[in-house]
């Protein structure tokens, strides 16, 4: 029937992309273990991904923390429940707000520039120079972005979880007339190891899959400056969507009943 | 240039090579052969396939159908360890240089040394330095970034980062495009030099006939994914080939019809 032909055409040409996207993250890990590694340019990314993003990471986190700990107070207020407003802001940071925020912080600032950077390189033949040098594009390009990803995620959401959970602390001091010692009382006993951990994990998968999307969409980019611009563009929104896809999945595998 | 003296030598052979993209064929059956030493030029109108001529030498396309061998040893479809070190056989000169934003000038010349033989950094730019002063530029430009150079300027290091290592065989994209006729007529002037010091086998890719003049021991024409005529860059002029004579005299009326549309 002619109606089910697009239908099947468009469900094909997905299971070839994932196909494609399958490969690429494959060869992609397999030259992550496999020697020689370039560490000066692994170095470069992780400066590149853990350094320079901390200040949108910072900025993001300490505000999260603080609107967090005023909307709890509004609504908690009604139940006379003001006292569970450290444990509410340490669980929501710890565990969802800081790797989520953290992600798709990261993968507009990082994944980015790394299609743009991939692309660029892509259409003027750089990545086909790097092949004739007798250098494995995989091993230079995606191999050191993708190790840098995986580790420095969880460093900067370790960081933000911090400054988040100090922006509740301020504006519940400060503003809402909280005990000091007791805020933080709260929050040390009410936080669980599995609770960081959780987040942890999920900061190392999100940061996976935005150097995976800004490397596959950059390496995959054609068609001149449009062509970079559009693999920017999707490197972004692919990444955005598999944080909240994955986010979910991670939750369900430590959390489920 | 003077024909090398053992020609009989193949450095390159290709037999029957074919690729199409989707129904466009753009190399049908293509049969080349390069000796040692020996600088072949292959001319041909935009978008008749010269540079996919080269890709698929390269391994950076995969044939359809045909065979490739340097120096005997078929290469199509050879991967990891074997292909390094066929692909350390060889320097390239891309159309636009190609040159890593990332890194600079000297670094760039120094890529194949540092990454392809594992030569430490000072004695690679030792070797940066002295590659840069033979295409004519001084160690300052080397510590420049590629975006810094004149498109004249990035050639000659393109030229320097494909002599680098010594290479075998040499490729030449376009060398003299986008080039003032003086710049071009240079870098076509250092392209022979480096090439006789080297004694390199070449093969180059041009629609620029005074460049193919200059560099050329034989001349081949790609038309409609096949050699249509090849010979020795002296007997060019009279080739008795319509194609050739139009090609070679810049003429629009002729057998050879301009596609208006790429692809």
């Amino acid at each position: 029937m002619p109606i089910l032909q697009p239908i099947g055409r468009t469900f094909l040409t997905f299971l070839a992309a994932v196909g494609r996207l399958s490969l690429f993250a494959a060869n992609g890990l397999a030259h992550c273990i496999r020697p020689p590694l370039y560490l000066r340019l692994i170095g470069r990314q992780m400066i590149d991904i853990g350094y320079y993003s901390l200040p949108v990471v910072g900025l993001t986190a300490i505000f999260t923390g603080m609107v967090l700990a005023l909307q709890s107070y509004t609504g908690f207020a009604r139940f006379a429940a003001e006292s569970a407003i450290p444990n509410v802001v340490v669980i929501s940071i710890t565990r969802e707000l800081g790797p989520v925020l953290a992600g798709l912080m990261v993968a507009g600032r990082v994944g980015a520039a790394m299609a743009a950077e991939i692309g660029t390189m892509r259409v003027t033949e750089q990545i086909d120079a790097l092949d004739t040098l007798a250098t494995n594009p995989f091993k230079y390009l995606v191999a050191p972005r993708l190790i840098a990803g995986i580790t420095m995620m969880p460093l900067l959401v370790c960081i933000a979880d911090i400054i988040g959970v100090f922006g509740g602390y301020v504006v519940s001091i400060y503003k809402l007339g909280f005990n000091p010692a007791i805020y933080l009382k709260n929050t040390i006993d009410f936080v669980e190891f599995e609770d960081v951990a959780s987040g942890l994990v999920k900061a190392a998968v999100f940061g996976f899959l935005i150097t995976l999307m800004g490397c596959y969409h950059g390496y995959n980019s054609k068609g001149g400056a449009q062509g970079v611009g559009a693999a920017t563009t999707n490197a972004v929104v692919s990444a955005s969507i598999l944080i909240l896809c994955f986010n979910y999945f991670i939750t369900e595998i430590f959390f489920a009943v | 240039m003077s024909a090398p003296t053992n020609a009989a030598a193949q450095k390159i052979e290709i037999r029957g090579l074919s690729k199409s993209f989707g129904p466009k064929v753009v190399l049908d059956g293509l049969d080349l052969d390069v000796a040692v030493g020996e600088s072949v030029v292959v001319i041909g109108g935009s978008g008749t396939g010269k540079s996919v001529l080269l890709k698929c030498i390269l391994g950076l396309l995969t044939p359809d159908s045909g065979s490739i061998k340097i120096d005997g040893e078929e290469v199509v479809g050879l991967r990891g360890k074997n292909r390094d070190r066929v692909l350390r056989k060889f320097g390239m000169l891309f159309q636009n240089a190609a040159l890593f934003d990332s890194l600079p000038v000297w670094e760039n010349v120094a890529f194949g040394l540092i990454q392809g033989s594992g030569m430490d950094l000072t004695e690679a730019k030792k070797v940066a330095i002295e590659k840069l002063a033979s295409v004519g530029m001084t160690a300052e430009v080397g510590e420049l970034s590629p975006a810094e150079l004149s498109g004249g300027m990035r050639k000659r290091v393109g030229l320097a980062r494909a002599i680098a290592t010594t290479p075998e065989i040499i490729f030449f994209d376009e060398p003299t495009t986008g080039l003032d006729p003086i710049m071009g007529d240079v870098i076509n002037d250092l392209i022979v030099k480096c090439v006789q010091e080297l004694g390199a086998s070449t093969l180059s890719i041009t629609h620029d006939m005074a460049s193919a003049r200059k560099i050329a021991h034989r001349i081949a024409m790609l038309y409609h994914g096949k050699i249509i005529w090849a010979g020795p860059v002296a007997d060019i002029d009279r080739s008795d080939n319509d194609y050739v004579d139009q090609f070679i005299h810049g003429r629009a009326e002729g057998p050879i019809q301009m596609q208006v549309r790429a692809g």
